[in-house]
């Protein structure tokens, strides 16, 4: 089971709770079953997402593997200069 | 094959060598073609009419008169550009940015635009348009967009990110937070408290190319765009959403680019030029003039920012805050919440709290200006942090060195640090020559610290071997930085041939996979990975063909340094084929020798600056000379030297610009003041003096080659380092970016209190 931090908005979504527990064993599972429970972080996958791996930023590659003991966090699509 | 971007050791022959840049000549000579520099038999003339308000509701607009003018071929305005977007409220107001929809939301609004036969034409069918303006209440302060009574400029916007969910629509569009541990408990345990607030002013990344483009849509709905952009797969993407255009019916082709610096990152004219063309079923040029870029495209925020921090007097950190308060222009972004997450990144903090406002005002719609919101951000915790180390007596590198985030850090916006490089920059600095210059009268020095994430995306590469054995490079992503010269490089590394035997082209969105935009610092980065894997999977059938020639297994074959070599003992006494002799056999072998590559370049590794800065200060004027520079940064590996260090001094006289002049005046009225070079003042080189630079190469674990992107963190740490060396200089605090000569003097005056 994986203790997924939110940051920012992100938040608001999961009823305002910083940590969530989900079990997932990839990117693309871990994002489904979140907007399964919480169907308002539909809105936030739309306009972006990355995904924090052990502090490793991943923003496209859903097929990530996520090891049972990651550190993992949410946090918006950042754009660039 | 599965593609391994693991750092791996690899000793390096033409990598962190510096040839010359293929574009050079052409540049230098007027050669290459920007954005205005092409044509199309039969093309029109576009203008866009602008609004002269900074708000106002659009009652009518009569276009008849324009309409009828010989020589128009088509006047446009919002009518002609149905709303197609599904309920998407960002493509809803990329749209309307482009073309105002019933109200205008600022000074330089587009409110129509025309296609003629020739300028003179347009223009003058521009005077011929009627608009019919009800002028509103306007505001331009980020601190006064929150005051209320503060004009509304979306009524669509409550704030997100609060709790419960505001009933009435506000000019903050959201509230984010970042942090961990107790500040409050944290301030308690200090010694040394120190709490400030800060203001920089609106700036436009100022690239000398304005943006420009031809469209061409035929009667059958495809079309070309051919446009100066920092991203023509994103561009061709958003322009055929808004227009309602098949994806591969719209072919973009990105020109050379004047710079960009995140401000051609974002469509401005573009869906305007081709639905021009669509109406006139001719090719439509739209060049804006240098007003238009400063009026009507994207700077970056002007911001507000309060920072506190608390220390004991060994000059440990025990908490710090931050409130960002980022004004947005007419449409909401995440500007703010960027300036909260990188507020405090450079730091090993065991409580800390930043947050980020996004606010409306009647200005431009802001864009990405490298490493966007950072500079803001570092310039009021970087002030503060010389201010603490001052209250405790503690030297400013030292104080940073003590508290620099490292390998396992928790970061301030949340994950925990893998390899980074903040540390080393700054003993660097102290080790620095620089730091034991001697300084002059009325001279100062500043040092400060910078962050940005850097990322990487899709990125899709092919690479094909002619039959003289010449290699094309083909890639994506657009080089603004030199970047076709370090992809030559990589792709020489791996097929072990020389540098001149590689040309890395741009392909247009015709003629390869998606790519996103070079932005993020990514370029090199993303396009190098997949350089790498194009050259591998092309070595392969290399491997393939050489085995034919010499009729013995594939598996008996190597590549070494540039040829195929026969292994064991049954084929080692073959004579070992070059590159040049397996292409020249290609036809016979299997035909052209090729290798492709699409990648997701993940893990683009987070970057860090230190910088130092002397300046000399005129009492007199209040007026400020940079007079030594010296830029110290983590790029992981230097593919091509020299361009590492052109971003490192390239971001750093931006900032030297934003940090001393650069600076969007508006009048009472909500108009812009200042929209030319002439008033709005960029340095140039006079102004500045050489910037030195000093390479790290702290490696990327997650790059083949160890490379982190380099392109935006340099401009993060000029405003606060300039910001140092001023009040170093003159002995009083400044807290206002741009640092220009009446602020400084009156800083000056109110500290004497004369």
């Amino acid at each position: 089971m994986l203790q997924v931090k939110l940051t920012g908005t992100l938040q608001s979504a999961v009823d305002d709770e910083a940590e969530v527990e989900i079990d997932a064993a990839t990117i693309r599972e871990l994002l489904t079953r979140l907007v399964e429970r919480y169907p308002r972080m539909s809105k936030h996958l739309d306009e972006g997402i990355a995904v924090s791996i052990n502090g490793e930023i991943y923003r496209d590659n859903w097929g990530t593997q996520i090891p049972d003991d990651a550190e993992v966090f949410l946090m918006p699509r950042i754009p660039g200069g | 094959m599965p593609q391994d971007t693991s750092y791996t050791h690899q000793k390096f022959n033409v990598i962190g060598t510096r040839p010359k840049r293929p574009d050079g000549i052409d540049k230098v000579t007027g050669r290459a073609k920007f954005g205005a520099d092409t044509s199309a038999p039969g093309q029109l003339v576009g203008l866009i009419l602008r609004s002269p308000h900074a708000h106002a509701t659009i009652r009518k607009i009569d276009t008849s008169k324009a309409e009828r003018l010989k020589g128009v071929k088509a006047v446009l305005t919002s009518a002609d550009l149905p709303d197609l977007t599904d309920g998407d409220r960002a493509m809803l107001d990329i749209l309307e940015n482009c073309m105002a929809r019933g109200r205008a939301l600022y000074d330089g609004h587009a409110v129509a635009a025309v296609a003629a036969i020739d300028a003179q034409t347009a223009k003058k069918a521009l005077k011929l348009i009627k608009v019919d303006y009800k002028v509103l209440p306007h505001v331009t302060d980020v601190d006064e967009a929150i005051k209320p009574g503060a004009p509304i400029i979306q009524d669509w916007v409550f704030t997100a990110g609060v709790e419960p969910k505001p009933k009435r629509p506000s000019n903050i569009s959201q509230r984010t937070e970042f942090g961990h541990g107790d500040v409050e408990a944290g301030f308690a345990e200090a010694d040394v408290i120190v709490e400030r607030s800060y203001k920089t002013e609106q700036t436009h990344q100022g690239y000398i190319e304005p943006h420009a483009c031809l469209a061409s849509v035929r009667p059958d709905g495809s079309g070309e765009l051919w446009v100066t952009t920092q991203g023509h797969f994103t561009f061709r993407n958003i322009c055929s959403s808004l227009l309602g255009m098949d994806v591969a019916k719209l072919k973009v082709t990105a020109s050379e680019i004047g710079g960009g610096f995140g401000g051609k990152t974002h469509v401005w004219m573009e869906p305007v030029a081709l639905a021009l063309s669509r109406k006139a079923n001719r090719p439509v040029k739209l060049v804006m003039s240098r007003d238009e870029v400063f009026r009507a495209t994207g700077p970056t925020c002007s911001t507000s920012v309060d920072v506190k921090i608390g220390a004991k007097k060994d000059g440990t950190i025990t908490a710090a805050t931050a409130e960002l308060r980022y004004q947005n222009g007419a449409f909401p972004n995440i500007w703010g919440m960027l300036g909260a997450m990188t507020s405090f990144a450079c730091y090993d903090l065991k409580n800390v709290k930043s947050i980020g406002y996004d606010i409306l005002c009647n200005r431009p719609k802001v864009a990405a200006y490298r490493a966007p919101s950072a500079p803001m951000a570092a310039f009021g915790v970087e002030s503060t942090m010389d201010l603490v180390a001052a209250e405790i007596g503690m030297d400013p590198v030292d104080f940073r060195i003590k508290n620099a985030a490292k390998e396992g850090t928790l970061a301030s916006y949340g994950p925990t640090y893998g390899p980074i490089g903040i540390g080393p920059t700054l003993e660097a600095v102290k080790n620095h020559p620089h730091m034991r210059a001697r300084l002059g009268k009325n001279q100062g020095r500043g040092m400060a610290c910078g962050f940005w994430f850097n990322f990487g995306g899709q990125t899709c590469t092919d690479l094909n071997i002619g039959i003289d054995g010449t290699v094309t490079l083909t890639v994506g992503t657009v080089d603004v930085g030199g970047s076709r010269a370090s992809l030559s490089l990589i792709a020489a590394e791996e097929l072990g041939i020389p540098y001149d035997q590689v040309i890395t082209n741009i392909a247009d969105t015709a003629s390869l996979g998606f790519n996103d935009m070079t932005e993020g610092s990514r370029g090199t980065f993303s396009s190098g990975m997949a350089a790498i894997f194009a050259a591998r999977n092309a070595i392969e059938v290399l491997r393939k063909r050489a085995a034919q020639m010499w009729e013995i297994p594939v598996e008996a074959v190597v590549w070494e340094k540039g040829e195929a070599k026969a292994m064991g003992k049954k084929h080692g006494n073959l004579p070992q084929l070059s590159l040049k002799e397996i292409a020249a056999k290609a036809p016979n072998t299997g035909g052209p020798i090729a290798g492709h590559s699409e990648v997701v370049a993940d893990n683009a590794g987070v970057s860090f600056a230190s910088h130092i800065c002397d300046v000399e200060v005129d009492p007199e004027t209040g007026a400020t000379k940079v007079i030594r520079y010296t830029v110290i940064q983590d790029a992981g590996k230097a593919i091509h030297p020299d361009y590492v260090e052109g971003q490192f001094q390239g971001g750093a006289v931006q900032g030297i610009g934003w940090a001393l002049n650069e600076e969007y005046i508006y009048g009472e009225d909500g108009r812009l003041q200042n929209a030319g070079f002439l008033d709005y003042r960029m340095p140039v080189c006079s102004d500045i003096p050489f910037i030195d630079t000093q390479i790290l190469e702290i490696p990327n674990p997650n790059h083949p080659y160890g490379v982190r992107g380099v392109g935006e963190t340099s401009i993060v740490p000029p405003l606060a380092a300039i910001g140092n060396a001023v009040s170093n200089a003159v002995g009083v605090r400044l807290s206002h970016v741009p640092m220009s000569p009446p602020r400084i003097l009156k800083a000056l005056v109110e500290a004497s209190g004369s």
